[in-house]
């Protein structure tokens, strides 16, 4: 059975398994995104998990959907090393509301990419263990990867050292 | 004296102090059962290890609870070298883009031109001739090499031996020479272009790597009789630095870090991209997933390279560098200068840009010398990224450092880190 054959099949189960919280399945150049409802995301992490051998986390990243509907999405790049396939499942937040299940709890290695999801878009993973951000210091307010911050940084939001040495 | 306990009683930050704070309190909730009642001796602390540090390999900061000289707990603070090149991804076209991804891991940056073009050749559905992906095979394999000796180089001279650094640097200075040949830039390169790459090898190029490849096994193998029975060398790394198979799996750790504990997880094989179908090579593992396994790791993948780089050299045929397709690449700069629609498909190219289908994303990776390096690219159908997302894999090492130094000697932390090899323009992004 080729890779993409057993693609398929993972899909078709899934599909059988979580009838309705599939929500949409989009392919392009072989690579398949299946968005998942947000409050199933966490059960088909661990059905993928536990049943089709995807025990290697790749990456949990965030991107900004700015002006739709949800407005936050996550993704979660998994693969399997047994088969050899790779799956990226997605689930879509509101923007007031941007609360997400981590996945900690099922691949250890989620921890980082869920921290850098929380400095970069603001999307909080609830259950997640020590959600401090990675990249920008506490200190720091905004959430940079967001589509409203301007690519020139906002003046003042960050306290930095004074460049000459004497003065205090 | 009266000991403190907490950590957060003693720390008084005086520079990002929400931030500093944060840190030693979950350094503290790290593990609730670890508790010090008494030290009498003061042996109890907290010791910062960075960001400026020379054996930090960049920017890295350490928090280190200590015992003596046993690590208790310690959290790792990455972000020193933070740029945002995500957010600048999606201001600049997919071609203006490339030089940041030099800057990511500057150790090896052929990789990263090719993970980036790679990507966006598979988003924007452009065929790319022969020629040119054995010539980014040749400029991906000898920056393995180039970063496989500065992490051999800086590995021993963190475990005691400092000559051992000019002598890699030798080799890899021969390689900067063949770069300077290869693409007009000893460094930074920026050789490949979306649809192929910027020029062909000179044949002075040519010989000059089939020459790299004949001397470079002979000095390989002299480092080996060096280091495997250095007593010094093999007793400072030998259990080190320890994972497990499960934790390695569990935390995503990529590149030789995963396959030194027997995961053959290499994107070469795995998800063969460029010609890696067509020529022979062998993916080393291990199984002790110590330090000292992750060098051996290295040590043979470099004369996998020079396999590669012999093979590519051999079935590399006379042809076209770039797509003959200017909607899709630049065109070449004969016809950029005496032909009009020349020009103007330049001009384009550089104000437009390439602009995959609207509503589309699509992931392809790499294997880096430090692992797994993809690109995950939303488009808008406009020239410039929706989203960039840059999976690197010097992120996720530095993820299982964090669990493996937790009970080891203050010592090894440095041999660890020198172990791991993480690049902090890779993990900081």
């Amino acid at each position: 059975m080729s890779r993409t054959e057993k693609l398929q099949s993972v899909i078709e189960d899934l599909k059988n398994q979580f009838e309705g919280d599939i929500i949409e399945i989009k392919q392009h150049a072989g690579d398949q995104q299946i968005r998942v409802s947000l409050n199933k995301i966490h059960d088909v992490c661990e059905y993928l998990f536990q049943k089709h051998h995807f025990a290697y986390l790749v990456d949990v990243f965030g991107a900004d959907r700015f002006t739709s509907e949800d407005r936050f999405e996550v993704i979660y790049h998994i693969v399997s090393l047994k088969t050899g396939v790779r799956i990226f499942l997605k689930t879509w937040c509101s923007e007031e509301n941007p609360v997400v299940p981590t996945v900690t709890d099922i691949w250890e290695g989620a921890n980082w990419n869920e921290r850098e999801v929380w400095d970069m878009f603001g999307i909080r993973f609830e259950g997640h263990p020590d959600l401090r951000r990675i990249f920008m210091p506490e200190d720091f307010t905004y959430h940079p990867l967001r589509k409203e911050f301007p690519l020139l940084g906002i003046p003042g939001s960050i306290d930095l050292p004074t460049t000459t040495p004497d003065s205090e | 004296m009266e000991l403190k306990n907490s950590i957060l009683d003693k720390s008084k930050p005086t520079f990002f102090e929400k931030h500093q704070n944060a840190l030693y309190k979950s350094l503290e909730d790290k593990h609730t059962t670890v508790e010090v009642e008494q030290d009498p001796l003061g042996t109890r602390m907290i010791l910062n290890m960075g960001p400026q540090h020379p054996a930090t390999h960049g920017v890295l900061r350490l928090l280190l609870e200590l015992e003596g000289e046993k690590i208790l707990r310690n959290r790792l603070d990455i972000g020193y070298l933070h740029r945002g090149i995500e957010k600048i991804a999606e201001n600049k076209t997919y071609q203006e883009f490339m030089p940041y991804t030099d800057r990511m891991d500057y150790l090896s940056p052929y990789s990263n031109n090719v993970a980036l073009c790679t990507a966006v050749e598979k988003i924007a559905q452009i065929e790319v001739p022969d020629r040119a992906q054995y010539i980014r095979m040749i400029g991906a394999e000898l920056a393995r090499i180039s970063s496989h000796l500065l992490f051999l180089g800086a590995m021993v001279m963190d475990t005691g031996a400092i000559s051992f650094f000019i002598w890699t640097f030798k080799e890899r200075e021969r390689i900067y020479d063949i770069f300077d040949n290869f693409g007009g830039h000893r460094f930074t390169i920026s050789h490949c272009r979306i649809g192929g790459v910027h020029n062909d090898l000179t044949p002075e190029c040519i010989s000059m790597i089939k020459e790299f490849t004949e001397s470079f096994p002979k000095e390989h193998s002299d480092w080996l009789k060096l280091l495997n029975k250095n007593r010094i060398f093999y007793d400072r790394n030998a259990n080190v630095g320890n994972i497990t198979y499960d934790q390695a799996l569990q935390l995503g750790v990529t590149g030789p870090n995963i396959r030194a504990v027997g995961v053959p997880y290499d994107i070469r094989k795995f998800d063969p991209y460029l010609k890696y179908d067509e020529v022979e090579f062998d993916i080393p593992t291990r199984l002790e997933g110590d330090n000292l396994s992750r060098y051996f790791i290295r040590m043979e993948e470099m004369l996998e390279s020079i396999r590669i780089i012999r093979q590519c050299l051999d079935k590399m045929t006379p042809g076209p560098i770039r797509t003959d397709n200017a909607k899709q690449t630049y065109p070449s700069k004969d016809e950029v200068y005496y032909s009009m629609e020349g020009l103007i498909h330049d001009f384009m190219m550089t104000d437009t840009g390439i602009c995959p289908p609207a509503g589309v994303e699509c992931y392809h990776a790499v294997e880096a010398p430090k692992g797994e390096l993809g690109f995950y690219i939303q488009s808008d159908g406009t020239g410039h990224p929706w989203r960039m997302k840059i999976k690197s894999p010097s992120f996720t090492n530095l993820q299982g450092l964090e669990k493996m130094l937790d009970g080891e000697m203050i010592a090894d932390t440095v041999v660890m880190i020198g172990g791991i090899d993480p690049v902090m323009g890779e993990s900081d992004k």
